[in-house]
């Protein structure tokens, strides 16, 4: 799949789920991988949050 | 045949490591993103399909807790419970109930306001250590040696003036080895334990700290147990440091504990411990 950012090539491992980061090997922007209408989609990926962790 | 489902925000290894335990020991299992779900106010458990028990694993704290509230408005189970979430996601609950259930805790100093914060470091005196009473991976965990360390922080939480920044948790530094203690206790069971060796202040993993596999002592075992018991127990993260004088403290509990790396060497299959008692607490 392309990049939304920088239109680099990401791969998406064939097993990856919903909810799977994936990252841009050229940019380096995370996407977390979505399915929208049975497709597979890329949207950007939250950021660290304050109240993220254990 | 029971159905499980496990509620992410972001799947991460462990959310994998926990779908695929349940599948193999053949359970119904869905996970659903917290992210594109809704409630109502008249929202029915017949609406939603999450099956007999809940695992809530969102990374996000609040979004975690305020889901599981949903879920038990619909009075679906849910490990944890939201009362155990909100025991463990705020420092400053989780060390009242360590110490009202006599369980071996640092000092712990609170106050509401930065004037009454540098009393009880005027008080009690350098270093302690201030933690946000909400959040994780060792950030914003800062020793006070100084006042002017002091000085600049507290000048900064009044510059940013977030709600928790008004609450000051002061922690005693408590005089260990480099590293400290993580066990998993699911239930009744202490399943893993493990130190974290940092040449650092901090011992999170997630900020590097080397893992080593630890034998589950007698100590260890007893301590989570009453550590689980006062939060209100579950699937939980007990963190340990070993006092010189005293001990084994316990100096946090983790809501939704992270494995991946204990995982890799523990002897007991931690997902599957984790699924196990899940399943069983709703057949009860």
């Amino acid at each position: 799949m392309n990049c939304p950012d920088c239109d680099g090539n990401i791969n998406v491992p064939a097993d990856a789920s919903v909810g799977e980061i994936v990252s841009c090997p050229d940019c380096g922007a995370d996407f977390e991988i979505s399915k929208k209408d049975g497709s597979i989609e890329l949207k950007k990926a939250e950021t660290v949050g304050e109240d993220w962790g254990e | 045949m029971s159905k499980i489902s496990i509620v992410f925000d972001r799947v991460r290894a462990e959310e994998k490591m926990l779908q695929k335990e349940a599948e193999q020991l053949g359970y119904d299992t869905t996970s659903i993103d917290a992210k594109i779900t809704r409630f109502n106010t008249e929202s029915k458990k017949a609406d939603y399909d999450f099956g007999n028990v809940v695992l809530e694993r969102c990374v996000s704290y609040f979004r975690g807790i305020h889901f599981t509230a949903c879920l038990e408005f619909l009075d679906i189970p849910v490990i944890n419970t939201f009362e155990v979430a909100n025991n463990c996601g705020n420092k400053m609950l989780t060390s009242l109930l360590l110490s009202k259930h006599k369980v071996p805790t640092p000092k712990t100093y609170f106050s509401f306001s930065a004037d009454a914060a540098r009393e009880n470091l005027d008080k009690v005196g350098y270093p302690l250590v201030i933690k946000p009473i909400i959040g994780s991976w060792g950030r914003s965990v800062v020793p006070l040696k100084d006042k002017d360390t002091v000085d600049a922080l507290f000048e900064i939480r009044e510059f940013t003036d977030g709600p928790h920044d008004r609450i000051f948790y002061l922690q005693e530094m408590v005089k260990r080895p480099p590293r400290d203690l993580r066990a998993i206790i699911v239930g009744d069971e202490v399943v893993a334990a493990m130190y974290r060796k940092s040449s650092g202040f901090k011992t999170n993993i997630a900020l590097g700290a080397d893992p080593e596999l630890c034998k589950i002592t007698k100590e260890i075992e007893d301590l989570c147990l009453k550590a689980s018991k006062a939060v209100g127990g579950g699937i939980l993260g007990i963190d340990m440091m070993e006092d010189e004088k005293r001990g084994l403290v316990v100096h946090e509990v983790n809501n939704t504990v992270e494995f991946k790396g204990l995982a890799k060497v523990a002897t007991k299959n931690i997902p599957k411990a984790m699924v196990e008692f899940a399943v069983n607490s709703v057949r009860k």
